[in-house]
């Protein structure tokens, strides 16, 4: 018993670190020198590509093995969602829009 | 009604040079300190309530999968990973060995280097100390909302800090509270598996300003999509959106001149 539970805190110890380092590395390193313009530039197109890269998936792609699901819950309730969104430019409020919606959407089904 | 009728009201005592500095000093930081909560809850809560159904389930899962309570309170504390989190539980189930725990670990993490950059230039100038600190919470969803309000302006890494501890502390609790007994919550209740997906898709709409960004989104999505049907895992996130972001970026650059 004692060995399976240092065997999991060594597995622990590991994945928190391979976690750590990735997100600690670029903000040691970066933040305190200047960067060049295009890196600048690049960097200001990161934070819309990875909202995107996450959000398509999530609405458009289901299932194990995970295959394209264009019309499901998810997605139909992501339209009211965003014209809300655009509409109010208010985070909490479209949350909890979302949430609604896709509470009577999935209770509806 | 008596009290408040004849209790004279003290008067300031005198604020002489040293000699009421330090309770000045504590009552001030006190001040700046509930300013920072408030802030960094404001913009959290979001990430909070989004957290609550996937932290039960995660808490599920590794219950059944033969945790216990301390066990995974230790992993959703020294790994705030939720992603990482599931696969590991799963893999040990499927009696894989440590190491490619970690390897996949570090493969499913690695986009937060992404995230960890464009933050960075944000945080100009805070001290090593803090910076390690604040890397412990870079989440898709802290990141998500911490680099919507750097943007916005008036976003002090203090906020910022609190939004990465908020939601960690969310995470580790309702991890733990899945565990215990999470089988006894009604799955779906209040559309709250919807949270973070109406908590990104509204951060999008925010970003989306001027058509660089409008294609950027298009490309990242459109590839993101293809990607995570190709490959198994997450690598669909970092590899969309490295070309995505690199395509936008050389459209603007070469496309326009």
């Amino acid at each position: 018993m004692l060995e399976i539970e240092y065997d999991y805190m060594l597995l622990i110890a590991g994945m928190g670190l391979v976690t750590y380092i990735p997100r600690l590395l670029p903000l040691f390193f970066l933040s305190r020198r200047k960067l060049p313009q295009w890196f600048v530039e690049w960097l200001e197109l990161i934070p819309v590509a990875i909202l995107s890269a996450l959000i398509f998936p999530d609405l458009f792609v289901a299932g194990s093995p995970r295959h394209l699901d264009v019309v499901q819950l998810k997605s139909v309730v992501a339209i009211p969602t965003f014209l809300f969104a655009l509409k109010t430019k208010s985070l909490g409020g479209t949350v909890l829009a979302g949430m609604i919606l896709f509470w009577l959407g999935s209770s509806l089904l | 009604m008596k009290e408040s009728k004849s209790m004279p009201r003290i008067p300031p005592g005198p604020s002489v040079e040293g000699q009421s500095s330090q309770p000045e000093r504590s009552r001030f930081e006190k001040q700046e300190r509930q300013v920072c909560l408030k802030e960094g809850m404001r913009a959290a809560w979001p990430i909070c309530i989004g957290y609550i159904p996937l932290g039960l389930a995660f808490g599920i899962l590794a219950q059944k999968s033969g945790f216990d309570l301390l066990d995974v309170g230790i992993m959703s504390a020294i790994v705030f990973a939720g992603s990482s989190q599931f696969i590991a539980v799963s893999m040990l189930g499927a009696g894989a060995a440590p190491l490619s725990i970690v390897l996949t670990t570090f493969a499913v993490n690695l986009r937060h280097i992404l995230m960890s950059s464009a933050l960075s230039v944000h945080l100009n100038g805070v001290s090593r100390w803090f910076l390690s600190l604040f890397a412990y919470g870079v989440t898709d969803e802290s990141f998500a909302v911490n680099i919507f309000r750097f943007r916005e302006g008036g976003w002090h890494p203090h906020y910022a800090l609190v939004v990465n501890q908020a939601a960690n502390l969310t995470w580790i609790a309702s991890t733990v509270l899945g565990g215990y007994g999470g089988q006894f919550i009604a799955p779906g209740s209040f559309g709250i598996d919807y949270a973070l997906s109406a908590m990104f898709l509204c951060l999008l709409v925010f970003q989306l300003q001027g058509w660089i960004h409008l294609l950027t989104a298009a490309l990242a999505g459109l590839l993101a999509t293809a990607i995570s049907i190709l490959l198994p895992g997450d690598s669909f996130v970092i590899i969309a959106s490295l070309i995505g972001a690199t395509m936008g970026y050389a459209i603007k650059r070469y496309a326009l001149e």
